[in-house]
């Protein structure tokens, strides 16, 4: 049985793909990860937060105070050296690489087109094999108008572009006007895959304190309808390959994945909830049922059930929505 | 050999000596000497070796009493050894040295003299502590400047392994401890030649050792002692010359000479001074200046003062010295001179009656007092001296620098007297502690003093506020050593980096004609002229100085660094100075930046780099107009007609800079001062202040109790009261039955007193229901809100207070209608320590004394011009006073065995008394129930009552029973520190007054570090928690005060947090009070040296208790009486682990981030303290006791 499959120009053994999540953390559960088949990791995302106001906040903190009173001119000793955000993110990468011998993405997490964006290079340089970028926007501003959003997807990805060698994935929200716009866009400028979706963290209200909080939920199963639709349309429509992300938690869900177009499938919560081991389950569960469908690889079922291979695309449509609609009936 | 330029302060240069030289140093941190045992601790973390190729260990121990100790056996032991201290820290050291100086053992103690606190403390320079140890039989080799400091640390050191005899080397506190020289750094090659091998083995060979065993600190008897005593006496005749053989030693490898004595002036001099200390290099610049005008003067320096060596004293005096001036750094009241003084006359008496002394006349001694904590010794003075002597009758014991109206010491002297050469550039910065304009200074004198040919030297002033702290920056920069050791006053660059300094500064008095002026200014070049103050304008034509501007805030914001102007001002003003040229002084500035900051991450670096890139473009220099323009005047400080004359008229002087004008006559001779002043200052320094919203707030009084400067009040009074109100002045219903229906409720803000912290407004419940983001208080502009809140506070201030015997006083909401009598101090903004000062001050504060260990909470509490702790209408208040750091428990026991003592004495004239006073009275007072506020308010009227009985009695015992009558009210005793002082330095004393059964409470604000001295590490600090002496993270777990002082049981002990929980804070508060035994509350106090956001502190102290590190509860013993068990647990079980508390605070983050493998291993750890610890008080609250018999059920 033949797993394996290509994603943003990396062999992999197969399309079990591990994303960012606090199992990243440690090298530890990263190989944990890779015993249990994972055949590549995204690593936690580096944030240009954590790029741009993680050494200014130190150094806001640990001099507030001094060269003002004479009996404490400073307050902390100066270490020799501090291993900032991006430096710990750096030696991460070194040390998984050092670690695993699966490929190794790494993540940027941002939503300028500024200074941070050096640190792809870096990244590289630390080596990865493919770097993920994680556009987290969300445009507040009434008078920002789409094409300028759009635009800053593309800014990001060019310079970017410019900086490395290695493959580069675009992790997408599904807020644009046109995704297969959009990411007919992003792939004209060079993206090697797109990750779909992006799920946006929703945050709550507390209806005592009227404080808004953040509220993390894992997903769902039900959450992969909106990639798996998205996908079967991309699928065949663009050059870059494309990776599932959300509600992927069983092999049925990496099938139905794969057969819509993806190239590799994404797992988090799944994991999160069961451990590394979740993924031999899933590969298990994958080869049984392909044996007992008399699947012989991966790669063959691709794109299967794709928004233009099925008989009727209009599934996946808007003629869709009044048959589900009359269903009710 | 060409050696490496430094430009480094006084301590950094013993340092370096110091840790290339020994093995073991054993340190305590005291100002000024701190940096040096931080700098040793420093270099040994980085791993940097002595001259034999070991890493020094560095100690931290719990006093320098026990740093001596500890020095004392690692000498013992062979290790080459040593300390650095000052002031109280060296005189706790007197009984070991002399001990080790009894044994004859080899160590160097390297001092930055500082004054001995008396009538008051000073944490600055003079030679009283140095002088309070000559009779220990140690040497003692002074310094006078950072390059000797470097020298004679190496001379001392290579001359005590010879001698045996033990070195103090001593240089001036601050002056020299703090100023940045360029020096030459001797190379490791010139310590290891003054090094003898041999020695140092000689030394390990005498040391204790169970291989070869001796005894020594045996006890002797009267028929032994003295004879034994005496052996020692021909080591002590070999010093001098040993000293100088050393000394010559290091001419030779080095090239500088000094002697024992040096002189320097006219070969035919009539008029000689003597002195030692940094005041010296002045005296010698201003002898250089006087010989080059034919005056025939000399100085002679004194390098070894002890032992005194007569004969090489003699062969430095010049022949024709007819009148000496010997300066003495110090004061001995009832001494007939000086000690310095004293010795020269000695020497000279001595050489005269033994027949070798070489003059042509017996010369007029006489003694003078100079310098007095850092008082300033300027070359005038020093000519002042020299005129003096110049008389028939020059005065004895005189002073000089002040102006002594009382007993007329002091001698005349003319300030406008300068020696200053025009080639040497003197600049003056002031600045905002928070704009870091003294950091970029310092990087100036760097970059000049390295880069350059010229001689640098920068000395920096500080505020003694720790809040809206002004600093300024004294550099001096020229082509000779510059041994000017006193502030500029005739500057010929002054720049101002803060706007509002020029309303309140007259900063422009010391600039010289023609001189520079660069301003901060958020004015265009267009408009700023007539901004100016008139006396700005005026100075700057008369002066004919040349202008400059930037918008120094514009550039630091666009740049990204907030408030920070420091890099900007700093290229302005190499830009405007030609120090350098340019370009090249751009770049230099850009490479001190990276050198600096390169380890805290690029983007701070780039940040200033392009701060500095867009500064050119965007200073200014201004055509001055040829008229004044302006009707602006410079705000007069503390002018406030109904301040008492005594703020308006000495007070007010300190507060403006002009404290040095204050004679003598206008203090009181016994260090007392009035309280209640603080209010006078108005310091204005918020830029935002709350306001208040009463349709939205709730009326819970919290924001009342979390504010650390009382600036924001609440009353409840009669709605008459409103008629006259302000305009703007605001009131609403008050809320509660408690009230009469009548009573309105008001907060309001002093919006001059209000530091700007934002914790009310975190701390307040309310939030606006159609705008959430709004709350009860809102930050707002303070300058458009300046004059109409400062109209309303008056207002509010006159409002009648609520009655105390009325107030629910166990409540939150009623507890903070008792005014406060703690304001306005000058503690940080957002301090964590000062709402719980407060709060007891409104409790118990019109009867509490208060003893104050040194630290921070004496700084704000009692630091001159003002004083926060204030008066009530009555005119009682909270009487208060500072011993020592090390003695605070066993100082304010002092005072509760007088209360208790004088109340029964008084008890007991009233008695004898008892037919004129009548019985009823009397029992009525013995008997009377003083446990409420009521109680105490009819106390004080049946007392009030008694002495008007009493003035009809005209006996002995009548008088006597008048004076201590007040103690018969009950008075409560409170005991106020910091952990340095629970938890080390005074734990012995704590622990002894604590384990009396005396009626006193103990308040330790802790902040799990020593904050007043800079972020030393404490036993209250955490695990994992980065301090210095923990730069790795401190290894092992927070010491439980609480639960050792439970282990008495007969000690009420309370853990709170204001902050979590504040309702159990006061109700603490009253428990520990009402406890008629010993009372330990220990308080989490959040630090400006946790690095933290102070603004959001409150959140850190819930995560502290919420996480089990901090466990709020209550021991009362008075509960075993009932049958409870004495411990309340008042917090939950943890909800968060220790690590999600801990990594809001940069005192732990940091570790993660500069030893992170480290900083895992130790978290774990510290996690699992929080857990242990809350579930071994869980276990101990849950014991059940049996009837009061203390029996486990």
């Amino acid at each position: 049985m033949d797993l394996s499959t290509n994603y943003m120009g990396l062999k992999l053994k197969n399309p079990i793909v591990p994303s960012a999540s606090p199992l990243m953390y440690e090298v530890s559960s990263i190989k944990a990860l890779e015993d249990a088949g994972a055949s590549a990791v995204v690593l936690h995302s580096l944030f240009e937060e954590q790029i741009t106001h993680e050494a200014l906040e130190l150094n806001y903190l640990t001099t507030q105070g001094s060269e003002s009173y004479a009996e404490a001119v400073t307050y902390f000793p100066e270490p020799e050296v501090y291993h900032l955000g991006p430096d710990e993110y750096l030696n991460h990468i070194r040390m998984v690489k050092d670690a695993v011998e699966i490929p190794v993405i790494a993540s940027l997490n941002g939503v300028t087109a500024g200074g941070w964006l050096e640190y792809a290079k870096r990244i590289e340089e630390a080596g990865a094999d493919g770097l993920e970028l994680n556009i987290y926007f969300i445009p507040t501003n009434p008078h920002q108008t789409g094409v300028e959003v759009e635009q800053l997807y593309v800014d990001i990805l060019k310079i970017v572009k410019k900086e490395i060698k290695i493959p580069i994935a675009v992790k997408l929200s599904p807020f644009f006007s046109s995704i297969a716009n959009m990411a007919h866009t992003l792939d004209q400028n060079g993206a090697n895959a797109l990750v779909l979706f992006n799920r946006f963290y929703q945050p709550d209200i507390d209806l005592e304190t009227l404080d808004v909080v953040p509220n993390i939920f894992l997903s769902t199963p039900q959450a992969m309808r909106l990639p798996l639709r998205w996908i079967a349309i991309l699928y065949g429509k663009i050059k870059a390959d494309i990776a599932a992300t959300s509600g992927i938690h069983n092999a049925e869900d990496v099938l139905k994945m794969l057969m819509v177009g993806s190239s590799v499938t994404m797992m988090c919560s799944a994991l999160l909830k069961n451990g590394a081991s979740h993924i031999s389950k899933v590969l298990e569960d994958m080869q049984k049922w392909m044996e007992e469908h008399e699947y012989e690889s991966v790669r063959q079922m691709i794109g299967s059930m794709s928004h233009k291979s099925v008989r009727e695309p209009a599934a996946f449509e808007r003629a869709n929505y009044m048959k589900v609609l009359n269903s009710y009936r | 050999m060409e050696r490496k330029k430094v430009t480094i302060d006084g301590n950094e240069a013993a340092a370096y000596v110091a840790h290339k030289t020994n093995e073991v140093i054993a340190i305590y941190p005291i100002t000024p000497s701190s940096n040096m045992g931080e700098w040793a601790d420093a270099w040994s973390a980085a791993g940097e070796k002595n001259i034999w190729g070991t890493i020094p260990t560095v100690v931290e121990m719990q006093s320098e009493a026990g740093a001596a100790g500890a020095v004392h056996g690692a000498l013992q032991a062979g290790s080459l050894t040593t300390t650095f201290t000052a002031s109280q820290g060296l005189l706790l050291m007197i009984p070991n040295m002399f001990k080790i100086a009894g044994e004859l053992t080899p160590t160097v103690f390297h001092i930055s003299a500082r004054t001995v606190a008396t009538h008051a403390l000073s944490i600055f320079g003079d030679h009283s502590d140095v002088m309070a140890v000559r009779s220990t039989g140690w040497a003692m080799l002074a310094s006078n400047s950072v390059q000797e400091v470097m020298d004679n640390a190496l001379i001392a050191q290579a001359a005590t392994l010879e001698a045996r005899v033990p070195f103090v080397h001593f240089f001036d506190g601050f002056r020299t401890s703090h100023e940045v020289m360029k020096i030459e750094q001797l190379s490791l090659e010139d310590i290891r030649a003054m090094i003898d091998e041999e020695l140092v083995i000689a030394h390990r060979k005498r040391a204790l050792s169970p291989d070869r065993p001796v005894i020594r600190g045996t006890a002797q008897n009267p028929d032994v002692f003295f004879q034994a005593r005496e052996t020692i006496n021909p080591f002590y005749a070999k010093v001098p010359d040993i000293v100088q053989k050393v000394m010559d030693k290091f001419a030779k490898i080095v090239g500088r000479q000094y002697h024992l004595f040096d002189y320097f002036g006219a070969p035919d001099a009539e008029r000689v001074i003597i002195m030692m200390g940094s005041g010296a290099e002045t005296a010698e610049e201003t002898v250089d200046y006087l010989t080059s005008k034919g005056e025939k003067v000399g100085l002679i320096k004194v390098r070894l003062y002890r032992p005194f060596s007569l004969s090489h004293f003699l062969k430095v005096i010049p022949t024709t010295v007819k009148s000496i001036a010997v300066l003495d750094r110090t004061k001995e009241p009832g001494a007939n001179g000086e000690p310095l003084y004293k010795d020269v006359v000695t020497a000279i008496s001595e050489a005269y009656s033994t027949g070798i002394l070489n003059l042509k006349v017996y010369p007029k001694i006489v003694g003078g007092r100079y310098g007095l904590a850092s008082k300033e010794f300027t070359p005038a003075m020093v000519k002042g001296v020299f005129d003096e002597l110049k008389k028939d009758r020059p005065k004895n014991s005189f002073t000089v620098g002040i102006i002594d109206d009382v007993m007329n010491t002091s001698i005349e002297y003319d300030p406008e007297f300068s020696i200053e050469r025009d080639d040497v550039i003197r600049s003056l910065f002031y600045g905002l502690g928070a704009d870091g304009t003294v950091s970029a200074n310092k990087n100036s004198i760097k970059i000049i003093g390295e880069e350059t040919d010229f001689y640098a030297q920068g000395y920096f002033v500080y505020d003694s506020k720790k809040s809206g702290a002004v600093t300024v920056s004294h550099l001096r920069f020229g082509p000779r050593p510059i041994k000017s050791t006193y502030l500029i006053d005739k500057a010929n660059f002054v720049a101002c980096h803060q706007w509002v300094f020029l309303e309140r500064y007259d900063m422009l008095k010391n600039a010289l004609p023609g001189a520079t002026f660069l301003l901060n200014s958020p004015f265009g070049p267009e408009e700023v002229w007539d901004k100016l103050p008139k006396k700005v304008q005026k100075d700057i034509i008369d002066k004919k100085l040349r202008f400059f501007v930037i918008d120094g805030y514009k550039v630091a914001e666009q740049a990204g660094m907030g408030e920070r102007v420091n890099t900007i001002m700093q290229t302005c003003f190499f830009a405007i100075s030609n120090v350098l040229p340019k370009d090249e002084a751009i770049q230099k500035i850009k490479d001190a930046i990276k050198k600096t900051y390169g380890s805290k991450g690029e983007q701070i670096v780039k940040m200033n780099y392009q701060a500095v890139d867009q500064t050119l473009a965007n200073l200014h220099e201004i055509q001055v107009p040829d008229k004044v323009t302006s009707n602006i005047e410079l705000e007069p400080v503390m002018s406030d007609p109904r301040a008492p004359e005594y703020v308006r008229n000495v007070l007010a002087k300190i507060y403006g800079g002009l404290g040095d004008t204050l004679p003598v006559s206008a203090f009181e001779p016994d260090g007392t001062f009035i309280t209640d002043t603080a209010q006078w200052e108005k310091r204005n320094i918020a830029l935002e202040i709350p306001v208040w919203d009463p349709e939205v707030c709730i009326q819970c009084n919290k924001c009342i109790l979390v504010c650390p400067h009382a600036a924001i009040r609440v009353k409840v009074y009669d709605e008459k009261f409103t008629e006259k109100a302000p305009p703007t002045f605001k009131w609403t219903k008050v809320k509660g039955k408690e009230f009469e229906p009548n009573m309105v409720y008001t907060i309001q803000i002093a919006p001059e007193d209000c530091t700007g912290c934002g914790l009310c407004v975190e701390v307040c419940p309310a939030k606006n229901k159609t705008e959430t983001r709004l709350k009860a208080l809102n930050m707002a502009d303070q300058i458009p809100l300046r004059l109409p809140e400062r109209a309303n506070y008056d207002f509010f201030l006159e409002l009648p207070e609520y009655d105390r015997t009325k107030v629910q006083i166990n409540t939150v909401k009623g507890c903070q209608l008792l005014e406060p009598l703690f304001e306005y101090s000058g503690a940080c903004s957002g301090c964590g320590e000062t709402p719980y000062v407060k709060l007891l001050t409104q409790l118990f504060g019109d009867r509490t004394y208060i003893a104050n260990a040194t630290g921070c909470s004496s700084i704000y509490g009692g630091n001159l011009p003002t004083t926060p702790y204030a008066k009530n209408k009555d005119g009682r208040g909270p009487t208060w006073s500072n011993s020592l750091f090390e003695d605070n428990a066993e100082f304010g026991y002092g005072f509760r065995l007088t209360i208790d003592k004088q109340k029964e004495f008084a008890i007991e004239l009233m008695q004898k008394l008892a037919g004129e006073i009548g019985t009823e009275l009397i029992d009525a007072i013995i008997k009377a129930d003083q446990s409420t506020e009521a109680g105490i308010a009819e106390q004080r009227n049946r007392v009030a009552l008694l002495r008007k009985r009493l003035e009809n009695i005209k006996t002995s015992e009548a008088k006597q029973l008048d004076a201590i009558a007040d103690f018969l009210v009950k008075k409560s005793v409170w005991i106020v520190g910091g952990d340095g002082w629970a938890y080390d330095i005074g734990y012995g004393g704590l622990d002894h007054v604590i384990a009396s059964n005396r009626d006193v409470n103990l308040l330790v604000l802790d902040t799990e570090v020593y904050s007043n001295t800079g972020g030393q590490m404490s036993k209250a600090t955490p695990r994992a928690a980065v301090a210095k002496f923990a730069a790795g993270g401190k290894p092992v777990a927070k010491k439980d005060l609480g639960m050792m002082a439970m282990s008495y049981g007969n000690v009420y002990v309370a853990q709170v947090a204001f902050g979590a929980n504040d309702l159990q804070t006061v109700r603490a508060f009253l428990e520990a009070e009402a406890y008629t035994g010993p009372s330990l509350i220990i308080a989490y106090s959040h630090c400006i040296a946790h690095g933290i956001n102070m603004t959001k502190a409150l959140e850190n102290q819930k995560a502290a208790v919420e996480s089990g590190h901090w466990p709020l509860y209550r021991y009362n013993p008075e509960l075993i009486k009932e049958g409870k068990n004495p411990l309340k647990l008042d917090s939950k079980a943890p909800t968060i682990s220790f690590k999600d508390y801990a990594y809001l605070e940069t005192r732990y983050k940091m570790l993660t981030k500069s030893k992170p493998e480290e900083a895992k291993r130790l978290i774990e750890l510290a996690n699992r303290d929080a857990k242990m610890k809350y579930n071994l008080y869980e276990q101990l609250a849950a014991i059940r006791y049996n009837g009061g018999n203390g029996e486990k059920k």
